[in-house]
């Protein structure tokens, strides 16, 4: 039994009908042409889905559309503001962060999520004082925290330095 | 992907009560591990359930000074948690320490106690399997069994283990250390069952992992309040630095007095169809001398009756000097550190 959803893509709010098995990744590759977040393995372990679902940074290819009606769903293409990249993806071309570049939108929307989490004072596994109320994102934590995105390029190194020239700025 | 009906109640009880009538249906939460399993086929429901907005995401106090972590509250939400990152900090690092910055904003703390094992002969619907389809046979016995288990699988008459699956929860480790209780309501009403008594063993009966009842929800975890849990800690053992299951993890928590051990909570991960609570190593602790000696003999006591698995393409017998290891020195720095 098909169902009618309604979500905000982008800034856009778009009406679709979408069997109950699509995957909200399906449904914006598929239904609305939003190609921005990839499918990568489509089981939840490589991070090239990952949007900004509701505010935070999420794997879509584990989250049925059905689901989700009503969600607000942010892509790497609609952090930016109009021809303005957002800073997180200047810093990708600035430290030259990607290589075939399938994984980067993903890569971009987990790093605008994990600077939210350490804004909001969330610990990682390797926060060395759980207690803290700051969160210092040196190399060690990025990598934590990022650890979700898989790049076969193997861009890390580089992916690291992206994230670490916005955190060390001043983005919110 | 097999077709299935969604549906969104109005309430949690209207949502039991679908659930309860149908035993083809099942609820659906953050959908982390069941919309993959429904991609695999390991999972063909006929009716999901859709439990959003429907449990709690609140962590709330409880009178006695515990804390009520409600189902819905989900796991990157419940690690940046205050009071549990202050009063039970191993929780706080298991949590931490599970799979990814984006699983840990979509999966709940329900759906964490069920998620479902990975062992990769469960997950491959070509390969027989105990657990998935009850008589079949099980192909890991023979096979790959690094992320397998060493303790509490029994054996029947001919020395076979029905399933030698493992619980992959890191939050359900330290929360069976701490005591905690899981609150149910179904549609013959509400019980609470120790989370050390929710999971099961394998037994001859593998493909139940807990002991719900069919239209029972979880609809909270709560915490006891556990002075010696805020000197905790969770040490997770895995094949990458981050974003792996664990082979062997231990949660923690220890009281010493004038170099005695007062208290003691042990629970491990990664070596058995249930989160691991470690009685025989806290008996052996409680009332011991803080030294290496004790820490030993706490770890040779509970792994006295492990049963590792030899295959030919890779059994898991290193699992038991890893755990041995990990357990004296997660106990070591524990006791070292100042309280």
């Amino acid at each position: 039994m098909n169902a009618d959803i309604t979500l905000t893509v982008d800034g856009r709010e778009r009406s679709l009908t979408v069997d109950p098995r699509t995957t909200l990744l399906d449904a914006l590759r598929e239904h609305l042409g939003v190609t921005s977040p990839k499918k990568g393995c489509d089981h939840g372990q490589c991070g090239s889905c990952t949007v900004l679902l509701d505010g935070r940074r999420t794997l879509i290819c584990l989250a049925l559309a059905v689901a989700h009606d009503g969600a607000v769903v942010v892509t790497a293409d609609g952090l930016g503001r109009g021809d303005e990249l957002h800073p997180v993806a200047e810093a990708f071309l600035d430290a030259d962060a990607y290589q075939c570049g399938y994984c980067t939108p993903g890569q971009i929307c987990s790093a605008v999520g994990v600077l939210d989490e350490a804004a909001d004072g969330w610990p990682s596994a390797v926060t060395p004082d759980l207690a803290a109320d700051e969160v210092v994102l040196d190399r060690h934590e990025i990598a934590e925290r990022m650890s979700g995105n898989l790049c076969r390029c193997g861009a890390y190194a580089h992916i690291v330095d992206a994230v670490s020239a916005v955190g060390n700025g001043a983005v919110r | 992907m097999k077709p299935f009906v969604h549906v969104r109640p109005d309430s949690a009880a209207d949502a039991i009560d679908a659930v309860a009538a149908d035993p083809d249906a099942v609820f659906l939460a953050g959908g982390t591990n069941l919309v993959d399993h429904l991609k695999l086929g390991v999972a063909t429901p006929g009716t999901l359930v859709d439990l959003r907005g429907l449990t709690s995401t609140a962590v709330e106090d409880l009178p006695d000074g515990g804390l009520r972590i409600g189902a819905g509250v989900r796991n990157s939400d419940l690690a940046g948690d205050p009071r549990v990152r202050r009063d039970y900090p191993g929780l706080a690092m298991a949590l931490l320490a599970g799979a990814s910055g984006q699983l840990r904003n979509q999966a709940t703390t329900g759906g964490n106690l069920l998620q479902r094992t990975r062992c990769a002969y469960f997950q491959d619907v070509t390969t027989p399997c105990n657990k998935r389809v009850p008589g079949q046979g099980c192909a890991a016995r023979d096979g790959w069994t690094r992320y397998h288990a060493i303790l509490g699988a029994a054996q029947d008459a001919a020395g076979l283990r029905h399933c030698v699956a493992t619980h992959p929860s890191d939050m359900a480790v330290p929360m069976v250390a701490f005591d905690a209780v899981v609150q149910l309501a179904g549609p013959d009403g509400d019980r609470a069952v120790p989370l050390g008594e929710f999971h099961r063993l394998p037994g001859d009966d593998p493909s139940r992992d807990t002991v719900l009842r069919q239209g029972e929800l979880v609809t909270a975890v709560d915490l006891p309040p556990l002075p010696v849990a805020a000197r905790s800690t969770y040490r997770k053992v895995r094949d990458r630095a981050s974003y792996a299951f664990a082979l062997v993890s231990v949660a923690a928590a220890v009281a010493v007095e004038d170099g005695t051990i007062t208290d003691a909570r042990v629970a491990f991960g990664g070596v058995a169809h249930r989160p691991w609570r470690a009685t025989r190593a806290e008996e052996v602790l409680r009332g011991a001398p803080a030294t290496e000696d004790t820490y030993r003999a706490a770890a040779d006591a509970e792994l006295a009756d492990a049963t590792p698995l030899d295959t030919e393409v890779g059994g898991n017998a290193f699992k038991v000097p890893l755990l041995r290891g990990t357990l004296t020195t997660t106990l070591r720095r524990l006791a070292e550190e100042r309280p």
